[in-house]
Protein backbone atom coordinates (compact mmCIF):
# COMPACT_ATOMS: atom_id res chain seq x y z
CA UNK A 1 0.00 0.00 0.00
CA UNK A 2 2.97 2.32 0.49
CA UNK A 3 2.96 3.55 -3.25
CA UNK A 4 -0.92 4.42 -3.11
CA UNK A 5 -0.54 8.16 -3.89
CA UNK A 6 1.21 6.91 -6.82
CA UNK A 7 -1.18 4.82 -8.11
CA UNK A 8 -3.51 7.13 -8.08
CA UNK A 9 -1.89 9.79 -9.67
CA UNK A 10 -1.45 7.08 -12.90
CA UNK A 11 -4.98 6.50 -12.66
CA UNK A 12 -6.01 10.59 -12.64
CA UNK A 13 -3.45 10.21 -15.93
CA UNK A 14 -5.16 8.28 -17.75
CA UNK A 15 -8.73 9.14 -16.17
CA UNK A 16 -7.88 12.42 -17.32
CA UNK A 17 -5.68 12.57 -20.26
CA UNK A 18 -6.34 9.26 -22.00
CA UNK A 19 -10.07 9.89 -22.52
CA UNK A 20 -10.80 7.80 -19.13
CA UNK A 21 -13.82 10.59 -17.58
CA UNK A 22 -15.08 9.75 -21.51
CA UNK A 23 -15.31 6.11 -21.30
CA UNK A 24 -16.64 6.43 -17.73
CA UNK A 25 -19.37 9.02 -18.60
CA UNK A 26 -20.35 6.75 -21.35
CA UNK A 27 -20.64 3.32 -19.06
CA UNK A 28 -22.40 5.73 -16.38
CA UNK A 29 -25.08 6.74 -18.88
CA UNK A 30 -25.07 3.48 -20.07
CA UNK A 31 -25.90 2.02 -17.07
CA UNK A 32 -28.53 4.41 -16.08
CA UNK A 33 -30.16 3.79 -19.26
CA UNK A 34 -30.54 0.11 -19.11
CA UNK A 35 -31.95 0.36 -15.42
CA UNK A 36 -34.05 3.28 -15.52
CA UNK A 37 -35.97 2.07 -18.96
CA UNK A 38 -35.46 -1.56 -17.75
CA UNK A 39 -37.49 -0.51 -15.09
CA UNK A 40 -39.90 1.28 -16.81
CA UNK A 41 -40.64 -1.69 -19.41
CA UNK A 42 -40.72 -3.82 -15.86
CA UNK A 43 -43.07 -1.46 -14.46
CA UNK A 44 -45.46 -1.62 -17.41
CA UNK A 45 -45.34 -5.49 -18.00
CA UNK A 46 -45.01 -6.25 -14.16
CA UNK A 47 -48.40 -4.18 -14.05
CA UNK A 48 -49.89 -5.68 -16.72
CA UNK A 49 -48.78 -9.51 -15.35
CA UNK A 50 -50.41 -8.31 -12.09
CA UNK A 51 -53.67 -7.06 -13.20
CA UNK A 52 -54.06 -10.95 -14.92
CA UNK A 53 -53.78 -12.43 -11.58
CA UNK A 54 -55.37 -10.64 -9.89
CA UNK A 55 -58.33 -10.87 -12.01
CA UNK A 56 -61.62 -13.07 -11.11
CA UNK A 57 -60.67 -16.54 -12.57
CA UNK A 58 -63.93 -17.93 -13.35
CA UNK A 59 -63.98 -17.23 -17.44
CA UNK A 60 -61.79 -18.80 -20.00
CA UNK A 61 -59.63 -16.16 -21.04
CA UNK A 62 -58.43 -14.65 -17.94
CA UNK A 63 -57.43 -18.35 -17.03
CA UNK A 64 -55.00 -18.72 -19.55
CA UNK A 65 -53.65 -15.38 -19.63
CA UNK A 66 -52.90 -16.37 -16.19
CA UNK A 67 -50.98 -19.80 -17.74
CA UNK A 68 -48.71 -17.66 -19.98
CA UNK A 69 -48.34 -15.44 -17.11
CA UNK A 70 -47.14 -18.05 -15.04
CA UNK A 71 -45.19 -19.41 -17.76
CA UNK A 72 -43.22 -15.80 -18.13
CA UNK A 73 -42.47 -15.29 -14.44
CA UNK A 74 -41.40 -18.99 -14.07
CA UNK A 75 -39.17 -18.67 -17.01
CA UNK A 76 -37.45 -15.08 -16.06
CA UNK A 77 -37.04 -15.50 -12.18
CA UNK A 78 -35.68 -19.04 -13.00
CA UNK A 79 -32.84 -18.27 -15.21
CA UNK A 80 -29.87 -16.08 -13.98
CA UNK A 81 -29.65 -12.39 -15.97
CA UNK A 82 -26.67 -13.17 -17.63
CA UNK A 83 -27.93 -16.22 -19.01
CA UNK A 84 -30.91 -14.23 -20.39
CA UNK A 85 -28.46 -11.53 -21.71
CA UNK A 86 -26.69 -14.35 -23.53
CA UNK A 87 -29.37 -16.27 -25.25
CA UNK A 88 -30.74 -13.37 -26.10
CA UNK A 89 -28.07 -11.50 -27.57
CA UNK A 90 -26.33 -15.05 -28.93
CA UNK A 91 -29.05 -17.41 -29.69
CA UNK A 92 -32.53 -15.54 -29.82
CA UNK A 93 -31.73 -12.28 -32.20
CA UNK A 94 -29.64 -14.07 -34.76
CA UNK A 95 -32.22 -16.81 -34.91
CA UNK A 96 -34.61 -14.09 -35.45
CA UNK A 97 -31.97 -12.14 -37.50
CA UNK A 98 -32.09 -9.10 -36.09
CA UNK A 99 -28.90 -6.73 -35.54
CA UNK A 100 -29.31 -4.88 -32.88
CA UNK A 101 -26.76 -2.80 -30.34
CA UNK A 102 -26.13 -4.19 -27.72
CA UNK A 103 -27.30 -1.42 -25.35
CA UNK A 104 -30.66 -2.06 -26.58
CA UNK A 105 -30.85 -5.67 -26.03
CA UNK A 106 -29.74 -4.87 -22.13
CA UNK A 107 -32.37 -3.09 -21.83
CA UNK A 108 -35.06 -5.10 -23.26
CA UNK A 109 -33.52 -7.99 -21.34
CA UNK A 110 -33.59 -5.89 -17.83
CA UNK A 111 -37.03 -4.79 -18.88
CA UNK A 112 -38.25 -8.17 -19.52
CA UNK A 113 -36.67 -9.55 -16.36
CA UNK A 114 -37.65 -7.19 -14.10
CA UNK A 115 -41.16 -7.58 -15.21
CA UNK A 116 -41.49 -10.42 -13.48
CA UNK A 117 -40.03 -9.15 -10.18
CA UNK A 118 -42.13 -5.95 -10.82
CA UNK A 119 -45.28 -8.25 -11.39
CA UNK A 120 -45.12 -10.10 -7.92
CA UNK A 121 -44.61 -6.35 -6.47
CA UNK A 122 -47.25 -5.12 -7.81
CA UNK A 123 -49.18 -7.95 -6.99
CA UNK A 124 -48.93 -7.64 -3.17
CA UNK A 125 -49.20 -4.47 -3.42
CA UNK A 126 -52.78 -4.22 -5.52
CA UNK A 127 -53.89 -7.27 -3.21
CA UNK A 128 -53.12 -4.86 -0.11
CA UNK A 129 -55.79 -2.01 -1.25
CA UNK A 130 -59.01 -2.00 0.18
CA UNK A 131 -61.32 -4.34 -1.76
CA UNK A 132 -64.19 -1.80 -1.29
CA UNK A 133 -62.22 0.37 -3.64
CA UNK A 134 -62.75 -2.13 -5.85
CA UNK A 135 -66.43 -2.52 -5.13
CA UNK A 136 -66.79 0.83 -5.01
CA UNK A 137 -65.93 1.36 -8.79
CA UNK A 138 -67.63 -0.87 -10.13
CA UNK A 139 -70.76 0.31 -8.14
CA UNK A 140 -70.75 3.71 -10.09
CA UNK A 141 -70.30 1.84 -13.27
CA UNK A 142 -66.68 2.07 -14.00
CA UNK A 143 -65.44 -1.28 -16.03
CA UNK A 144 -62.94 -3.38 -13.98
CA UNK A 145 -60.16 -2.33 -16.49
CA UNK A 146 -60.98 1.43 -15.78
CA UNK A 147 -61.35 0.98 -12.25
CA UNK A 148 -57.85 -0.89 -11.76
CA UNK A 149 -56.40 1.67 -13.79
CA UNK A 150 -57.48 4.34 -11.73
CA UNK A 151 -58.38 3.93 -8.35
CA UNK A 152 -56.44 0.66 -7.17
CA UNK A 153 -53.09 0.95 -8.82
CA UNK A 154 -52.57 4.65 -7.79
CA UNK A 155 -52.81 3.73 -4.55
CA UNK A 156 -51.11 0.24 -5.05
CA UNK A 157 -48.04 1.68 -6.18
CA UNK A 158 -47.95 4.52 -3.29
CA UNK A 159 -48.05 1.31 -0.96
CA UNK A 160 -45.30 -0.62 -3.05
CA UNK A 161 -43.10 2.50 -3.90
CA UNK A 162 -39.99 1.98 -1.10
CA UNK A 163 -39.94 -1.80 -2.81
CA UNK A 164 -39.63 -1.04 -6.11
CA UNK A 165 -36.71 1.81 -5.42
CA UNK A 166 -35.14 -1.39 -4.22
CA UNK A 167 -36.10 -3.09 -7.19
CA UNK A 168 -34.43 -0.09 -9.41
CA UNK A 169 -31.08 -0.53 -7.03
CA UNK A 170 -30.48 -3.99 -7.62
CA UNK A 171 -31.13 -3.15 -11.31
CA UNK A 172 -28.59 -0.35 -11.43
CA UNK A 173 -25.88 -3.25 -9.67
CA UNK A 174 -27.11 -6.21 -11.80
CA UNK A 175 -26.12 -3.87 -14.61
CA UNK A 176 -22.51 -4.55 -13.90
CA UNK A 177 -23.12 -7.69 -16.07
CA UNK A 178 -24.03 -6.23 -19.57
CA UNK A 179 -20.35 -6.54 -21.04
CA UNK A 180 -21.23 -10.02 -21.42
CA UNK A 181 -22.19 -8.89 -24.69
CA UNK A 182 -20.26 -6.03 -25.41
CA UNK A 183 -22.14 -2.86 -23.74
CA UNK A 184 -19.90 -0.49 -22.21
CA UNK A 185 -20.64 0.19 -18.92
CA UNK A 186 -18.63 1.27 -15.90
CA UNK A 187 -16.52 -1.86 -15.75
CA UNK A 188 -15.71 -1.97 -19.12
CA UNK A 189 -14.85 1.63 -18.53
CA UNK A 190 -12.51 1.42 -15.34
CA UNK A 191 -11.33 -2.08 -16.73
CA UNK A 192 -10.20 -0.11 -19.49
CA UNK A 193 -8.24 1.90 -17.07
CA UNK A 194 -6.75 -0.50 -15.48
CA UNK A 195 -5.31 -2.56 -18.19
CA UNK A 196 -3.64 0.49 -19.56
CA UNK A 197 -1.50 1.08 -16.74
CA UNK A 198 -1.34 -2.06 -15.32
CA UNK A 199 -3.57 -1.18 -12.11
CA UNK A 200 -6.14 -2.34 -10.88
CA UNK A 201 -6.67 -1.23 -7.29
CA UNK A 202 -7.84 2.55 -7.96
CA UNK A 203 -9.82 2.02 -10.88
CA UNK A 204 -11.99 -1.32 -9.27
CA UNK A 205 -12.36 1.24 -5.70
CA UNK A 206 -13.65 4.03 -8.03
CA UNK A 207 -15.85 2.33 -9.64
CA UNK A 208 -17.25 0.59 -6.33
CA UNK A 209 -17.73 4.34 -5.10
CA UNK A 210 -18.97 5.34 -8.19
CA UNK A 211 -22.16 2.45 -7.33
CA UNK A 212 -22.41 3.71 -3.90
CA UNK A 213 -22.75 7.19 -4.59
CA UNK A 214 -25.60 5.96 -7.46
CA UNK A 215 -27.35 4.04 -4.88
CA UNK A 216 -27.39 6.39 -2.13
CA UNK A 217 -28.91 9.17 -4.98
CA UNK A 218 -31.61 6.83 -6.00
CA UNK A 219 -32.49 6.09 -2.08
CA UNK A 220 -32.75 10.01 -1.96
CA UNK A 221 -34.94 10.02 -4.59
CA UNK A 222 -37.32 7.59 -3.79
CA UNK A 223 -37.37 8.90 -0.32
CA UNK A 224 -38.52 12.27 -2.03
CA UNK A 225 -41.34 10.58 -3.74
CA UNK A 226 -42.91 8.73 -1.18
CA UNK A 227 -43.09 11.91 0.72
CA UNK A 228 -44.47 13.73 -2.00
CA UNK A 229 -47.27 10.95 -2.76
CA UNK A 230 -47.95 10.38 0.60
CA UNK A 231 -50.07 13.61 0.78
CA UNK A 232 -53.55 12.20 0.37
CA UNK A 233 -52.92 9.84 3.68
CA UNK A 234 -52.32 12.77 5.96
CA UNK A 235 -54.48 16.41 6.84
CA UNK A 236 -52.18 18.51 4.21
CA UNK B 1 -88.80 -0.84 -12.02
CA UNK B 2 -87.24 -3.84 -10.35
CA UNK B 3 -88.51 -7.14 -10.28
CA UNK B 4 -86.92 -9.85 -8.43
CA UNK B 5 -87.97 -13.65 -9.24
CA UNK B 6 -86.63 -16.48 -7.31
CA UNK B 7 -83.40 -14.70 -6.52
CA UNK B 8 -80.73 -17.69 -5.20
CA UNK B 9 -77.30 -17.18 -4.54
CA UNK B 10 -74.79 -19.75 -2.45
CA UNK B 11 -71.26 -19.45 -1.34
CA UNK B 12 -69.73 -22.82 -1.74
CA UNK B 13 -72.14 -25.17 0.07
CA UNK B 14 -74.04 -22.60 1.88
CA UNK B 15 -76.81 -21.32 0.44
CA UNK B 16 -77.41 -17.47 1.56
CA UNK B 17 -80.24 -16.93 -0.51
CA UNK B 18 -83.32 -19.31 -0.98
CA UNK B 19 -85.53 -17.64 -3.25
CA UNK B 20 -86.37 -14.25 -3.12
CA UNK B 21 -89.05 -12.49 -5.11
CA UNK B 22 -90.45 -9.05 -4.87
CA UNK B 23 -90.91 -6.39 -7.58
CA UNK B 24 -89.21 -2.76 -6.12
CA UNK B 25 -91.51 0.22 -7.74
CA UNK B 26 -90.54 3.90 -8.44
CA UNK B 27 -90.66 6.15 -5.99
CA UNK B 28 -90.82 3.11 -3.55
CA UNK B 29 -88.69 3.29 -0.07
CA UNK B 30 -88.17 -0.49 0.47
CA UNK B 31 -85.89 -1.23 3.80
CA UNK B 32 -84.56 -4.80 4.58
CA UNK B 33 -84.15 -5.31 8.27
CA UNK B 34 -83.94 -9.06 9.78
CA UNK B 35 -81.14 -10.58 12.10
CA UNK B 36 -77.04 -10.92 11.42
CA UNK B 37 -76.83 -13.40 8.60
CA UNK B 38 -80.00 -13.31 7.22
CA UNK B 39 -78.70 -12.55 4.05
CA UNK B 40 -80.11 -9.26 4.09
CA UNK B 41 -76.96 -7.48 2.28
CA UNK B 42 -76.14 -10.43 -0.34
CA UNK B 43 -79.83 -9.81 -1.43
CA UNK B 44 -78.88 -5.82 -1.62
CA UNK B 45 -75.67 -6.85 -3.34
CA UNK B 46 -77.19 -9.15 -5.89
CA UNK B 47 -79.23 -6.20 -6.75
CA UNK B 48 -76.84 -4.31 -8.85
CA UNK B 49 -74.34 -7.88 -9.27
CA UNK B 50 -71.99 -6.67 -7.15
CA UNK B 51 -72.62 -10.79 -6.24
CA UNK B 52 -73.76 -12.77 -9.25
CA UNK B 53 -76.73 -14.41 -8.18
CA UNK B 54 -76.35 -17.98 -8.68
CA UNK B 55 -79.71 -18.53 -10.28
CA UNK B 56 -82.86 -16.18 -10.16
CA UNK B 57 -83.47 -12.68 -12.05
CA UNK B 58 -83.36 -9.26 -12.00
CA UNK B 59 -85.39 -7.24 -14.33
CA UNK B 60 -84.51 -4.03 -13.79
CA UNK B 61 -86.36 -1.34 -16.25
CA UNK B 62 -87.23 -4.19 -19.01
CA UNK B 63 -83.57 -5.69 -18.55
CA UNK B 64 -82.28 -9.19 -17.07
CA UNK B 65 -79.19 -7.92 -15.27
CA UNK B 66 -78.03 -11.26 -14.24
CA UNK B 67 -77.71 -12.23 -18.03
CA UNK B 68 -73.95 -12.49 -18.06
CA UNK B 69 -73.86 -10.75 -22.14
CA UNK B 70 -75.83 -7.89 -20.68
CA UNK B 71 -73.16 -5.15 -20.11
CA UNK B 72 -73.70 -4.41 -16.12
CA UNK B 73 -71.54 -1.14 -16.28
CA UNK B 74 -74.02 0.57 -17.75
CA UNK B 75 -76.95 -0.52 -15.57
CA UNK B 76 -74.93 0.47 -12.26
CA UNK B 77 -75.18 3.62 -13.72
CA UNK B 78 -78.41 3.74 -12.98
CA UNK B 79 -78.18 2.21 -9.76
CA UNK B 80 -76.71 4.07 -7.17
CA UNK B 81 -74.63 1.73 -4.24
CA UNK B 82 -73.75 3.45 -0.36
CA UNK B 83 -71.35 1.42 1.42
CA UNK B 84 -71.44 0.70 5.10
CA UNK B 85 -67.31 1.29 4.77
CA UNK B 86 -68.52 4.25 2.70
CA UNK B 87 -65.41 3.21 0.29
CA UNK B 88 -64.25 7.03 -1.11
CA UNK B 89 -61.61 6.57 -3.65
CA UNK B 90 -58.59 7.46 -1.11
CA UNK B 91 -56.58 8.66 -4.26
CA UNK B 92 -58.78 10.92 -5.14
CA UNK B 93 -60.18 14.21 -3.84
CA UNK B 94 -63.39 14.77 -2.82
CA UNK B 95 -64.38 16.55 -5.82
CA UNK B 96 -62.08 13.75 -7.74
CA UNK B 97 -64.41 11.25 -6.25
CA UNK B 98 -67.92 12.70 -7.67
CA UNK B 99 -66.42 13.49 -10.76
CA UNK B 100 -64.83 10.39 -11.77
CA UNK B 101 -67.45 8.39 -12.65
CA UNK B 102 -69.70 11.07 -14.63
CA UNK B 103 -66.42 12.38 -16.36
CA UNK B 104 -65.47 9.12 -17.52
CA UNK B 105 -68.84 8.23 -18.67
CA UNK B 106 -69.30 11.28 -20.92
CA UNK B 107 -65.66 11.39 -22.09
CA UNK B 108 -65.63 7.76 -23.11
CA UNK B 109 -69.26 8.54 -25.02
CA UNK B 110 -67.51 11.72 -26.61
CA UNK B 111 -64.61 9.86 -27.68
CA UNK B 112 -66.95 7.48 -29.17
CA UNK B 113 -69.19 9.72 -31.04
CA UNK B 114 -66.04 11.41 -32.27
CA UNK B 115 -64.69 8.11 -33.67
CA UNK B 116 -68.14 7.10 -35.18
CA UNK B 117 -68.26 10.17 -36.81
CA UNK B 118 -64.68 10.36 -38.11
CA UNK B 119 -65.96 6.98 -40.16
CA UNK B 120 -68.80 7.71 -41.44
CA UNK B 121 -67.11 10.69 -42.59
CA UNK B 122 -65.33 8.54 -44.70
CA UNK B 123 -68.03 6.29 -46.20
CA UNK B 124 -70.25 8.83 -46.56
CA UNK B 125 -67.21 9.74 -49.44
CA UNK B 126 -68.33 6.53 -51.16
CA UNK B 127 -71.68 6.42 -50.54
CA UNK B 128 -74.67 7.74 -52.22
CA UNK B 129 -76.85 7.94 -49.24
CA UNK B 130 -74.75 10.41 -46.73
CA UNK B 131 -75.51 9.63 -43.21
CA UNK B 132 -76.07 11.78 -40.88
CA UNK B 133 -73.27 13.02 -38.43
CA UNK B 134 -73.29 12.02 -34.43
CA UNK B 135 -74.66 15.48 -32.93
CA UNK B 136 -71.38 16.69 -30.48
CA UNK B 137 -72.50 19.85 -28.36
CA UNK B 138 -69.87 20.06 -26.30
CA UNK B 139 -66.08 19.90 -26.76
CA UNK B 140 -63.91 18.41 -23.61
CA UNK B 141 -63.46 21.14 -22.07
CA UNK B 142 -67.00 22.16 -21.48
CA UNK B 143 -67.90 18.84 -20.61
CA UNK B 144 -65.50 18.83 -18.14
CA UNK B 145 -66.85 22.07 -16.75
CA UNK B 146 -70.25 20.74 -16.62
CA UNK B 147 -69.32 17.74 -14.46
CA UNK B 148 -67.47 19.93 -12.26
CA UNK B 149 -70.34 22.24 -11.68
CA UNK B 150 -72.42 19.58 -11.37
CA UNK B 151 -70.39 18.33 -8.50
CA UNK B 152 -69.83 21.10 -6.73
CA UNK B 153 -73.40 21.85 -6.79
CA UNK B 154 -74.14 18.63 -4.83
CA UNK B 155 -71.26 19.39 -2.81
CA UNK B 156 -73.13 22.68 -1.60
CA UNK B 157 -76.04 20.91 -0.66
CA UNK B 158 -74.21 19.13 1.50
CA UNK B 159 -72.49 22.26 3.06
CA UNK B 160 -69.62 20.71 2.35
CA UNK B 161 -67.84 22.86 -0.80
CA UNK B 162 -64.82 23.55 1.16
CA UNK B 163 -63.82 20.23 1.47
CA UNK B 164 -63.92 20.18 -2.23
CA UNK B 165 -59.95 19.89 -2.56
CA UNK B 166 -59.63 17.82 0.90
CA UNK B 167 -58.61 13.94 0.96
CA UNK B 168 -60.99 11.41 2.30
CA UNK B 169 -58.70 10.49 4.72
CA UNK B 170 -58.76 14.03 6.47
CA UNK B 171 -62.85 13.61 6.81
CA UNK B 172 -65.32 12.57 9.63
CA UNK B 173 -67.00 9.32 8.98
CA UNK B 174 -70.40 11.45 8.89
CA UNK B 175 -68.80 13.30 5.96
CA UNK B 176 -67.33 10.60 4.12
CA UNK B 177 -70.78 8.87 4.23
CA UNK B 178 -72.73 12.04 2.62
CA UNK B 179 -70.15 12.37 0.12
CA UNK B 180 -70.39 8.79 -0.51
CA UNK B 181 -74.49 9.41 -1.28
CA UNK B 182 -73.74 12.57 -3.40
CA UNK B 183 -71.36 10.37 -5.58
CA UNK B 184 -73.68 7.96 -6.22
CA UNK B 185 -76.16 10.69 -7.20
CA UNK B 186 -73.70 12.23 -8.88
CA UNK B 187 -74.41 9.98 -11.58
CA UNK B 188 -78.64 10.68 -11.66
CA UNK B 189 -79.41 7.03 -10.20
CA UNK B 190 -83.25 6.08 -10.77
CA UNK B 191 -82.52 4.01 -7.53
CA UNK B 192 -79.96 4.16 -4.56
CA UNK B 193 -79.24 0.81 -2.64
CA UNK B 194 -77.64 1.57 0.98
CA UNK B 195 -76.18 -1.58 2.23
CA UNK B 196 -76.34 -0.39 6.09
CA UNK B 197 -74.76 2.96 6.38
CA UNK B 198 -74.77 4.44 9.21
CA UNK B 199 -74.02 0.64 11.15
CA UNK B 200 -69.83 2.03 10.45
CA UNK B 201 -70.59 5.65 11.83
CA UNK B 202 -70.40 7.24 15.58
CA UNK B 203 -73.52 7.69 17.24
CA UNK B 204 -72.97 11.71 16.82
CA UNK B 205 -72.97 11.38 12.80
CA UNK B 206 -75.39 9.09 12.59
CA UNK B 207 -78.17 11.90 12.05
CA UNK B 208 -76.37 13.70 9.84
CA UNK B 209 -76.47 11.01 7.16
CA UNK B 210 -79.75 9.82 7.87
CA UNK B 211 -81.58 13.37 7.60
CA UNK B 212 -79.74 13.63 3.57
CA UNK B 213 -81.27 10.16 2.97
CA UNK B 214 -84.50 11.31 4.46
CA UNK B 215 -84.55 14.47 2.06
CA UNK B 216 -83.49 12.44 -0.75
CA UNK B 217 -86.50 10.66 0.16
CA UNK B 218 -89.14 12.90 -0.12
CA UNK B 219 -87.70 14.60 -3.15
CA UNK B 220 -88.84 11.04 -4.56
CA UNK B 221 -86.00 8.85 -5.14
CA UNK B 222 -86.01 5.03 -5.46
CA UNK B 223 -84.24 3.47 -2.54
CA UNK B 224 -83.68 0.42 -0.92
CA UNK B 225 -82.13 0.05 2.46
CA UNK B 226 -80.54 -2.39 4.84
CA UNK B 227 -80.44 -0.73 7.83
CA UNK B 228 -80.27 -1.45 11.91
CA UNK B 229 -81.80 1.52 12.50
CA UNK B 230 -85.43 0.77 13.18
CA UNK B 231 -86.94 4.32 14.45
CA UNK B 232 -85.07 5.05 10.85
CA UNK B 233 -86.81 2.29 8.98
CA UNK B 234 -90.33 3.22 10.56
CA UNK B 235 -90.11 6.79 9.27
CA UNK B 236 -88.91 6.65 5.94
CA UNK B 237 -90.29 3.07 4.70
CA UNK B 238 -92.81 2.68 2.63
CA UNK B 239 -92.51 -0.88 2.37
CA UNK B 240 -90.75 -3.21 4.87
CA UNK B 241 -89.00 -6.57 4.06
CA UNK B 242 -88.14 -8.81 6.77
CA UNK B 243 -85.84 -11.30 5.89
CA UNK B 244 -84.24 -14.49 7.98
CA UNK B 245 -82.39 -17.20 6.96
CA UNK B 246 -82.06 -15.98 3.34
CA UNK B 247 -85.86 -15.46 2.69
CA UNK B 248 -88.21 -12.82 2.79
CA UNK B 249 -90.47 -13.48 6.21
CA UNK B 250 -92.66 -10.54 6.17
CA UNK B 251 -93.79 -7.92 3.89
CA UNK B 252 -95.76 -4.99 5.43
CA UNK B 253 -96.23 -1.42 5.66
CA UNK B 254 -94.24 -0.14 8.43
CA UNK B 255 -96.87 1.07 10.81
CA UNK B 256 -98.11 -2.32 10.40
CA UNK B 257 -94.56 -4.48 10.28
CA UNK B 258 -93.60 -2.13 14.19
CA UNK B 259 -96.64 -2.57 15.48
CA UNK B 260 -98.34 -5.72 14.83
CA UNK B 261 -96.05 -8.10 13.38
CA UNK B 262 -97.20 -11.43 11.55
CA UNK B 263 -94.35 -13.53 11.48
CA UNK B 264 -93.46 -14.98 14.97
CA UNK B 265 -89.57 -14.54 13.72
CA UNK B 266 -90.24 -11.20 13.03
CA UNK B 267 -91.99 -10.66 16.35
CA UNK B 268 -88.90 -12.30 18.26
CA UNK B 269 -86.94 -9.84 16.41
CA UNK B 270 -88.48 -6.91 17.36
CA UNK B 271 -88.67 -7.51 20.86
CA UNK B 272 -84.81 -7.65 20.89
CA UNK B 273 -84.22 -4.44 19.01
CA UNK B 274 -87.08 -2.05 19.84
Amino acid sequence: MGNFDKKIAKFWEIFINHNGYAKVLTGLQNTLIIAVVGLAIGIVIGTVIAAIEVMPKYKRLPRILNGVCAFYVGLFRGTPIVVQLLVAYYVILPLLGINMPPVNVCIMVFGLNSGAYVSEIMRGGILSVDPGQMEAGRAVGLSYSVTMLKIVVPQAVKNILPTLGNELIALVKETSVVSFVGAADLYVAFSYIGTNNYEFMVPYLAMALIYIVMVMIIAMFVRIMERSLRKSDRNN
Amino acid sequence: MIEITDLRKSFGNLEVLKGITTTISEGEKVVVVGPSGSGKSTFLRCLNCMEDPTSGSIIFDGVDITDMKVDINIHRRRMGMVFQQFNLFNNKTVLGNIMLAPLHVKLTDFRRKKLKNAFIRISNLFARDKKPLYEINANRQQIKEEVRENALRLLKRIGLEDKADAYPSTLSGGQKQRIAIIRALAMNPKVILFDEPTSALDPEMVGEVLDLIRQLAEEGMTMVIVTHEMGFAREVATRVLFMDDGQILEENAPAEFFSNPQNPRAKEFLSKVL
